[in-house]
């Protein structure tokens, strides 16, 4: 037997003095043989392209037909800042938009909110009404442009910006095609950007999804999204685990609400993290595709194929970037991207080599923005779909995370389900203990990090950062303060006092805000009046 | 058993990003030192407060989100004002070398960047403490001049011993 | 010297007239014992305050309630201390306390003052701890000083001699174990709470615990009451302070506070008593250096520890 004798042979052999984990420490074994696979059948476990159960890809000739958008989430300053930017990427190749705000409007604060003293046009773009969103898309048409908003708790009154602002265009809302974030779950259990508690939450969110199904039935309404879960310091599986869990425990909202799972579902995207660890988000991606189709299948009993799609954007990692030689961000990015690709992605952000210090320069965005076209363009891994598949090592990782993922499904249903688990502070607990894990790992020197506890440089690296001048806050500010004084101050409160009564009531909240959106009420105005009836959510504080 | 070193560890402003804060958290805890978690979104007077009332050694704030020029300008005046300024205030997170710099010299005693190891900074602040605690407290009695200068004597008599101890040393060898 | 008294004298008053940097630092120096002269000064400005003990298991809600009780309190003017004690690693004798998260309503309040505390934060046990740290609030002139713990093991009933009224907060979900705390917990309260009381199961768990301590209330003449509050909305916090009013004057009308109090002080002398004693046996009279070398022997069984710790207690009781 050849086996035998290759195995007698490896007891000779030394090892390294190392840990052989993926970067999640799943154990990998020296070789992966068809004996790892021994129950696998190609037609019940990977299927094809386009079929059922999707481990190969939602679509049935993926990057032959179409490669995946190239979208960098951008954002600072104020929206003519931003505006810039924007037409800077789209004149470089970029294929749709991807909108960052600043905390405070994350938080559905205005700017000159006391609590957003320092944050205004920091972290991404400052939005306080109609007016910046106006300006943020001037020049650019909403017809033939994709947009993607990471907005959670405010993202019904951002969308109804975005739709307003379609209007203004004359583009009707049927065809605006778009994402936004709105996935509060993982905000409680990683990014904890949040306004109201779970409940209210969950309201809002499923209000979204009715409107959107009829009015704009082309928009993504909820970007489920593990990238913050795995920011926040969890392992490959729990991102897997806690994202799917999430996105089966809006579908049951949904259904609950009273809305009939293929008229939501196909809208329902994904949104995940490519780490470092090339083989396990290969399979990641590919045992993703096939938990959702076979659970919405067999368990919420979809009928529509849409419903069983798992289509995913990507970001690579920014928690992966050192801020040592920072140029060699550029390559990490560059692995991670192509991990995504190879998982079959359908839209990409790529991160800059300079974010461990501040928000990239236009310079470092665009070799990001290359490095995705570098792998479209000359490496022609897209020239056959998921390459990967069939590879035993693929396959059987693939396998291990979805077994791994149903023991979590389990787990988080013992405790009563994904909003007790939260309030239990379960997903918060796994998430912090493994970051704290992966931390002491790097310490003891069982994993590493280039530039940081291995091949260390003594010298500060000195790369151009971009700044955002104070001025921003007092311009912004005197802006909102200029609308506050010409708008009819009597509509908006009217609007919101209208807005307030369907909150209390059971009424869908969105026509009421986008009446609210169209007399300029702020931002903060809209989510104030909302706090005021549902209430602010306070975290548990569990280590 | 020695005094326990105690430290608050903050997320002022609406930044959300615990890992960093929570992962230090639980690195001083398991250093031994009894660490004041404020949890997030506080306002650097809650801040402020919460280290004066709790007696903290060390102030340590995260911000990821761009506000540490406002933030930590902010806890350091607040400190003043309550007489509070033999506090040290340290921070880490997303901050570019040159404002780390500038708010070092407003007073930040130390900022850790991306990337460093959790035992750098928990020698830096046992190291940071026992200096602080060998400073007169503010309203304790000022040591006159006379046992000023009979502090320093002992102080350089205590290291000429020390240096008289370790020749002998080499010689036997 | 006399401008150490002057100092001296300057923080008392400072003390006293409730400055809270000076009421936190008095605290660390009472916490490490590094002053025991301290202790004394601060004395005689004491025993004004009203002791409040709240205990029970991890997860009940404690701190949620302590913030909104507090609140309801504090609109009568009243001043109030809070010593929020957390779980101290047995590992590395350091902790995470976070407590105070749920109280950041209150810690902005001119009239309040929270300090946390590692459950093993320092020298002796906890409850000697804060009793001394009791006693530093009180000086300060806090109305109500509540002391908040982990109802798990020994601490609660330690931390029960110190207060005057000793509230136990359960949630419904306590319902399963309630057979396993009967002995424990629930002996020391004076006040039970169900918190989280719009959780399932709420309704029947009140009824169980009325049921279990029909007795109880026979044997002490106190009404016992059980009360039902959801902190988080709040619901039912006026009547779980009524309920520690109602307490504090039964106590009060039938003499027991004083007794109680004379009880504690008492049993404080004991302890100190104690304490000086065993360091000083610790440190003078039993060398350590002569028990190592026993030690072997007893390990070999060559010596037995009854006979060698009879012969060195009877040196120190009857000394030659």
């Amino acid at each position: 037997m050849k086996k035998d004798i290759w195995k007698e042979k490896t007891k000779t052999c030394n090892e390294r003095d190392a840990t052989f984990t993926t970067v999640s420490g799943i154990p990998v074994k020296v070789l992966y043989t068809p004996d790892d696979l021994s129950d696998f059948s190609y037609d019940h476990d990977l299927g094809y392209p386009g079929e059922f159960p999707f481990v190969r890809g939602v679509y049935t000739n993926m990057y032959r037909g179409r490669l995946w958008t190239m979208r960098q989430f951008s954002g600072f300053g104020t929206a003519k800042d931003t505006n810039k930017r924007y037409k800077y990427l789209l004149k470089h190749g970029q294929t749709g938009l991807s909108v960052a705000f600043d905390f405070p409007t994350l938080y559905g604060r205005d700017s000159d909110d006391p609590f957003s003293r320092g944050e205004v046009g920091k972290c991404g773009v400052a939005i306080d009404t109609l007016r910046d969103m106006e300006i943020l898309f001037s020049g650019i048409p909403l017809d033939q442009i994709s947009t993607s908003m990471t907005i959670n708790p405010p993202a019904a009154m951002l969308l109804a910006m975005y739709i307003v602002v379609g209007e203004k265009q004359g583009v009707p809302s049927n065809i605006l095609t778009g994402t936004i974030q709105n996935d509060m779950l993982k905000e409680y259990q990683a990014q904890k950007t949040w306004i109201y508690p779970p409940k209210q939450s969950m309201r809002i969110i499923t209000d979204i999804m009715a409107y959107c199904s009829e009015h704009v039935p082309k928009w993504n309404t909820i970007s489920i999204s593990g990238y913050h879960i795995r920011e926040a310091g969890s392992t490959a599986l729990q991102e897997l685990a806690f994202t799917l869990k999430n996105g089966f425990c809006y579908v049951e909202h949904g259904m609950k609400a009273g809305l009939s799972v293929d008229a939501f579902a196909p809208r329902l995207s994904f949104f995940f993290n490519s780490h470092l660890d090339f083989f396990e988000e290969v399979a990641k991606y590919r045992a993703a595709r096939r938990i959702w189709a076979r659970l919405m299948q067999d368990k919420y009993n979809a009928q529509n194929p849409r419903s069983y799609l798992l289509r995913f954007h990507t970001q690579t990692a920014g928690c992966t970037l050192t801020a040592q030689q920072p140029e060699n961000n550029i390559m990490r990015t560059a692995y991670q991207a192509l991990a995504a690709v190879l998982g079959g992605t359908q839209s990409l952000h790529t991160n800059s080599m300079d974010e461990t210090y501040a928000l990239p320069t236009e310079n470092a965005v665009k070799i990001a923005l290359r490095t995705q076209q570098l792998i479209a363009y000359e490496t022609g891994v897209v020239n056959t779909i998921d390459p990967l598949g069939g590879s035993y090592f693929v396959e059987e990782l693939t396998n291990e995370l979805e077994r791994g993922a149903y023991k979590y499904f389990e787990r988080i249903d013992k405790l009563g389900g994904v909003i007790k688990a939260i309030e239990k502070g379960f997903f918060q607990k796994e998430i912090s203990r493994s970051a704290y894990e992966y931390q002491r790992k790097l310490e003891r020197k069982e994993k590493f990090q280039v530039g940081v506890n291995i091949f260390e440089e003594d010298e500060q690296p000195k790369i151009e950062i971009l700044k955002i001048p104070r001025a921003v806050e007092t311009a912004q500010i005197r802006q909102l303060k200029k609308i506050k004084r010409e708008r009819n101050g009597r509509k908006v409160r009217e609007a919101l006092k209208e807005l307030r009564r369907a909150a209390e009531g059971g009424e869908n909240l969105m026509p009421k805000i986008i009446a609210c959106v169209r007399v300029y009420a702020t931002l903060g105005e809209m989510c104030g009046t909302l706090k005021e009836v549902f209430g602010e959510y306070h975290e548990p504080i569990i280590f | 058993m020695a005094r326990k070193i105690r430290v608050l560890v903050g997320k002022p402003g609406l930044d959300g990003h615990d890992r960093g804060a929570k992962v230090v958290a639980a690195a001083l805890r398991d250093a031994g030192m009894e660490v004041i978690y404020t949890g997030l979104h506080q306002t650097c007077e809650s801040i402020v407060e919460a280290a004066i009332q709790e007696d903290v050694d060390v102030i340590g704030l995260s911000i990821l989100s761009g506000a540490h020029m406002t933030l930590f300008p902010k806890v350091l005046n607040l400190l003043k004002k309550r007489h509070a300024s033999d506090i040290v205030v340290i921070g880490g997170g997303i901050i570019p070398q040159a404002d780390m710099k500038k708010l070092e010299k407003k007073g930040v005693k130390k900022l850790f960047g991306p990337g460093t190891p959790t035992s750098e900074i928990i020698t830096w602040i046992q190291e940071a403490t026992v200096k602080k605690r060998s400073r007169p407290k503010r309203g304790t009695v000022k040591p006159t001049k006379k046992l000023r200068q009979k502090a320093a004597v002992k102080r350089r008599s205590g290291k000429k011993s020390a240096r008289q101890k370790k020749k002998p040393k080499h010689k036997k060898k | 010297m006399r401008n150490r008294r002057c100092a001296v004298d300057k923080r008392l008053r400072q003390l006293i007239r409730g400055d809270k940097r000076v009421i936190a630092q008095t605290i660390t120096t009472v916490e490490n014992a590094t002053d025991p002269k301290v202790l004394e000064q601060i004395f005689p400005h004491t025993g004004k305050a009203y002791h409040i003990g709240i205990t029970g298991p991890p997860g009940a809600g404690k701190s949620t309630l302590v913030n909104v009780l507090c609140q309801h309190l504090l609109t009568d003017g009243k001043k109030i201390g809070i010593i929020a004690v957390d779980p101290t690693s047995p590992f590395s004798g350091g902790a995470l306390l976070g407590d105070r998260v749920r109280m950041t309503d209150l810690s902005l309040h001119k009239d309040v003052y929270i300090r946390s505390m590692g459950s093993r934060g320092s020298l002796g046990g906890l409850a000697q701890k804060t009793k001394d740290v009791a006693l530093v609030l009180d000086a300060a002139g806090m109305d109500y000083v509540f002391i908040e713990t982990i109802g798990v093991g020994q601490v609660e009933l330690d931390i029960a001699q110190v207060c005057d009224t000793t509230v136990v907060v359960l949630v419904p979900e306590s319902g399963d174990s309630i057979q396993a705390m009967k002995a424990g917990l629930l002996e020391i309260a004076d006040i039970l709470v169900v918190n989280k009381g719009d959780r399932e199961g709420s309704d029947r768990f009140m009824l169980e615990l009325k049921f279990a301590f029909e007795l109880r209330e026979q044997v002490t003449g106190w009404d016992f009451p059980i009360l039902k509050t959801i902190a988080t909305k709040p619901e039912g916090i006026p009547e779980l302070g009524a309920a520690i009013a109602a307490h504090r004057s039964y106590l009060e009308g039938c003499g027991m506070l004083e007794k109680a109090r004379k009880i504690k002080l008492k049993r404080r002398i004991h302890e100190l008593i104690e304490n000086r004693i065993s360091s000083h046996l610790r440190e003078h009279m039993i060398g350590e250096h002569e028990l190592d070398t026993m030690l072997d022997k007893m390990y070999r069984r060559k010596l037995n520890p009854f006979r060698v710790a009879a012969r060195i207690a009877d040196r120190i009781i009857r000394p030659q």
